[in-house]
């Protein structure tokens, strides 16, 4: 807070910021969601905030952008003081905002939709007319090209985004809130929403940048605040941190960002996987002829946009999904249609899988604990206490036993799964496949919605099974996660492979263009 | 068949076909904004009812009218309050206000006039009478046309033509309005519409609202216009009827009056066995001609029309999220 409430002190005399906010609180029941935050941002910059998930952040800009009404607190846009009890008067007072799952109705064009509550008069013509003088001015000034008349649905997610910002800048805003841009967008698409926004900055507008990316943070942002379980533990100067420090400001402890593993000492062939093929419930092929092999000992990473095959290949492996092709595991051929091929002939043959969706197939979220520890494992003998009851007692010390290991926390296994956070319902998840002590790992998404904590610790967890000579396949949207983690990688794109790399070789730059479907010089 | 057969079904198409007309474009609003109403057979049926008493008491069919609109209003208002306030279940309430209005008229009829649950019969003032357009007769002769236009679009009561000039009023609301704008958005995506300041719950009522009124005119015409007065259960299914022809026309006005009128042929052509069977030249059953408008309902709502994609907050009640 040291730093907040100096910048706020000398307000009086400098130009007013463009947004600050005073001594914020929020409790929700017993939680309180933001305490006493106070945050001021200069007009004209970039400013990131950071934290893990559950620190506040989204609370915060809920409360600035008029959702949630702060139980104490004062609001000053543009060094006046605002109250902002709903979306309409944060609009009015020049917000915009751009949420992570967009706003956007998917059967309207991009001009109905720019419109939609900011129409000019009771007929629809003239908003439309004036929408489109505007848009075609704004594309031209900010790179933001997109065809007025496409439909939602026919525009990628990027041009979606796009539409987003575009809806924001009708309205006039001057501010303009972006809560985690970067999530659904390649790497490319990601450099061109930075360029926009540094447009938008050096035309005097003002930028929020809600991330847990500490590399964007880094990039793009002229000041930073961290966020930690509800309050504001630090606002810097972006040039004069680094990313070790902000790390370390949102936990609360020194973390490693760099996985620390070692060369890898690759066995035999554990997965071989030949032409592949998926095809969803409407017939569309999503796995257009993959083949691969997975060594002992090695972590091959897929890289890739989300819902280009990754999904179809891990539900294929997992016995989850039909599909045409070659499976062979250990030597020998897996089922890959019909009633064998399910996910307890897969764990038979010593596969475990951790999937990328663990609230809806890693967990059920109201049962205990002890009980999702159980699935897939219930057979096993060790929780038998004769031929027609489980021991529960046994699943319950053994779960405990796990959480102690993992370091869920609270380690209660008594508890249902939704009542743990993001990180702590992927390490009981983890715990319970890892711990099988598989062949071969199948992990999705290992540290989508975790905290920076326990993805160190996640990642530590794989690279120990790869030393303990198990091959694992890792499939992540998140390109940082696949360098560091993976020994080779493959990237996917449309339901094929692009080709392989190795991550010492290989950069950002180059993977980026192969997930987007340009390979030169494919080797 | 002759030209006149012909005519005269037509006209019985154009008459059967306006209570599910009506029904259908309230039906349209509703679940463009993003509410399913299950429960247009209850309003039309206490319009009905409520229009039938107060016209036969008052001998005005004006203040039967206005009757109408305000018990299926109530009875809108309900389903709003049910499924947009407190976010209830869509279903569970439509068809709760349907087992309520079926026995509420009843009931309120048989204690008004003890005539085993119908309103007295209707005349004069009490009704909407039939219309003749101007120069009907003088066009008579004209072949062809003079007969369509002397026979089957002149003489019908006055909301048959306020029904038929909906569908161009509903097109161009829906379509060349910011409300028109703000309503589908809300059954499309209401966090949309919320995230733009837009009243989501504002929309939602105005759209129950509208659904409501059509609804009233749905009933009020059965009982003051295409029949004269209330009977038990009068409605007969035709709140399903039109729930079947939203879905043929795929929520969008022109259609609904296409899927409407055929549906009102089906019902016309019960009503003239004998012409069936000079068509056909096979005797068909009279019942299986009177069950054929549900037949077709029922494979309508099983699917055999295509693909119809319901708008795709319908049924879902909007709760905020960060």
């Amino acid at each position: 807070m040291p730093s907040g409430a100096n910048t706020s002190g000398r307000q009086a005399t400098a130009a007013p910021f463009a947004i600050e906010l005073k001594g914020i609180s929020k409790a929700f029941g017993p939680v309180q969601a933001n305490k006493d935050i106070s945050i001021a941002v200069p007009r004209g910059t970039i400013h990131g905030i950071i934290g893990e998930n559950g620190a506040g952040k989204s609370t915060l800009m809920s409360i600035l952008y008029g959702f949630y009404r702060a139980d104490s607190g004062e609001i000053l846009i543009n060094g006046t003081p605002t109250a902002i009890p709903d979306s309409q008067s944060a609009i009015r007072a020049g917000i915009g905002m751009v949420f992570q799952h967009f706003k956007l109705v998917q059967n309207f064009t991009v001009l109905e939709n720019v419109i939609l509550g900011a129409e000019e008069g009771a007929m629809l013509a003239r908003s439309l007319a004036k929408a489109r003088r505007v848009l075609s001015d704004l594309s031209r000034e900010y790179e933001l090209d997109v065809d007025p008349d496409a439909l939602i649905e026919d525009l990628s997610v990027g041009h979606q985004q796009r539409v987003e910002i575009l809806k924001a800048l009708y309205r006039q805003a001057d501010i303009l809130i972006l809560d985690e841009p970067t999530g659904v967008l390649t790497p490319a698409e990601a450099d061109h929403l930075f360029r926009i926004l540094s447009g938008l900055r050096d035309q005097g507008k003002t930028i929020i940048l809600i991330t847990h990316k500490l590399r964007e943070i880094m990039e793009i942002t002229d000041h930073v605040s961290v966020m930690r379980r509800g309050t504001m533990v630090g606002t810097v100067k972006t040039a004069e941190t680094s990313p070790e420090e902000l790390a370390e400001l949102m936990v609360g402890r020194k973390v490693l960002l760099e996985v620390d593993k070692g060369a890898p000492n690759p066995g035999k062939t554990v997965l071989s996987v030949q032409d592949l093929h998926v095809r969803d419930e409407h017939g569309v092929e999503r796995l257009k002829g993959i083949s691969f092999d997975i060594r002992a000992g090695e972590i091959l990473g897929i890289a890739g946009v989300a819902g280009n095959g990754q999904s179809e290949l891990l539900e294929a492996l997992g016995g989850i999904a039909a599909a045409t092709g070659r499976i062979v595991m250990n030597g020998t051929d897996l089922p890959l249609t019909g009633a064998t091929a399910n996910g307890q002939t897969r764990r038979e043959a010593g596969i475990a899988h951790v999937p990328e969706d663990r609230q809806h197939l890693g967990l059920i979220m109201d049962f205990e604990a002890w009980e999702n520890v159980a699935f897939g494992y219930h057979n096993a003998p060790e929780y038998q206490k004769n031929a027609l009851l489980m021991d529960n007692d046994a699943l319950r010390a053994d779960t405990a036993a796990k959480m102690e290991r993992f370091d869920v926390r609270p380690p209660i296994p008594t508890l249902p799964a939704k009542s743990f956070s993001g990180g702590n319902q992927q390490k009981i998840v983890v715990a319970r496949e890892i711990e099988r002590n598989p062949d071969l790992l199948l992990i999705g998404q290992p540290t989508r919605g975790v905290d920076i904590g326990a993805i160190e610790f996640i990642h530590k967890q794989i690279v120990a099974l790869r030393d303990a000579g198990k091959a694992i396949l890792l499939v992540s949207v998140e390109l940082d996660e696949i360098m560091s983690l993976s020994d080779r990688i493959a990237v996917m794109f449309d339901g094929k492979l692009m080709g392989f790399r190795d991550p010492e070789t290989t950069n950002e730059r180059e993977l980026g263009l192969l997930m987007a479907g340009v390979s030169e010089g494919t080797p | 068949m002759d030209y006149g057969t012909l005519l005269q079904i037509l006209d019985s198409t154009l008459r059967l076909g306006t209570p599910l007309l009506f029904a259908c474009l309230a039906g349209l609003f509703s679940e463009r904004a993003g509410i399913f109403d299950i429960g247009l057979e209850g309003k039309m049926l206490m319009a009905a009812m409520c229009s039938g008493a107060v016209a036969f008491l008052t001998g005005s069919v004006w203040l039967g009218l206005l009757a109408g609109l305000a018990g299926s209003l109530v009875f809108a208002g309900l389903h709003g309050v049910a499924s947009i306030t407190f976010r209830g279940n869509q279903l569970i309430s439509g068809v709760a206000l349907n087992f309520l209005a079926s026995g509420i008229t009843v009931l309120v009829a048989q204690r008004l006039f003890g005539q085993g649950g119908r309103t007295p019969p209707l005349d004069g003032a009490a009704r909407f009478n039939e219309i003749t357009l101007p120069f009907a007769e003088t066009l008579r002769p004209v072949p062809v046309l003079g007969p369509l236009y002397a026979d089957v679009i002149s003489g019908h009561a006055l909301l048959v033509y306020v029904a038929i000039l909906c569908v161009p009023l509903t097109w161009w609301v829906l379509y060349r309005t910011r409300f028109g704008l703000r309503l589908r958005a809300v059954g499309e995506n209401p966090a949309a519409v919320d995230t733009a300041g837009v009243s989501v719950k504002g929309l939602r009522f105005a759209a129950v609202g509208i659904t409501g009124l059509l609804c009233g005119l749905a009933g009020a015409y059965m009982a003051t216009a295409l029949q004269a007065g209330f009977g038990r259960e009068m409605t007969a299914g035709r709140g399903y009827i039109a729930l079947a022809a939203l879905i043929f026309a795929k929520w969008r006005p022109w259609q609904a009056l296409g899927a409407c009128m055929l549906f009102g042929f089906f019902q016309a052509l019960a009503l003239r066995p004998d012409v069936v069977t000079a068509v056909v030249q096979v005797k068909i059953p009279v019942p299986f001609l009177d069950a054929l408008p549900y037949i077709l309902t029922v494979l309508v709502l099983a699917g055999f029309v295509g693909k119809a994609i319901p708008p795709r907050a319908g049924g879902e009640p909007y709760v905020k999220e960060r």
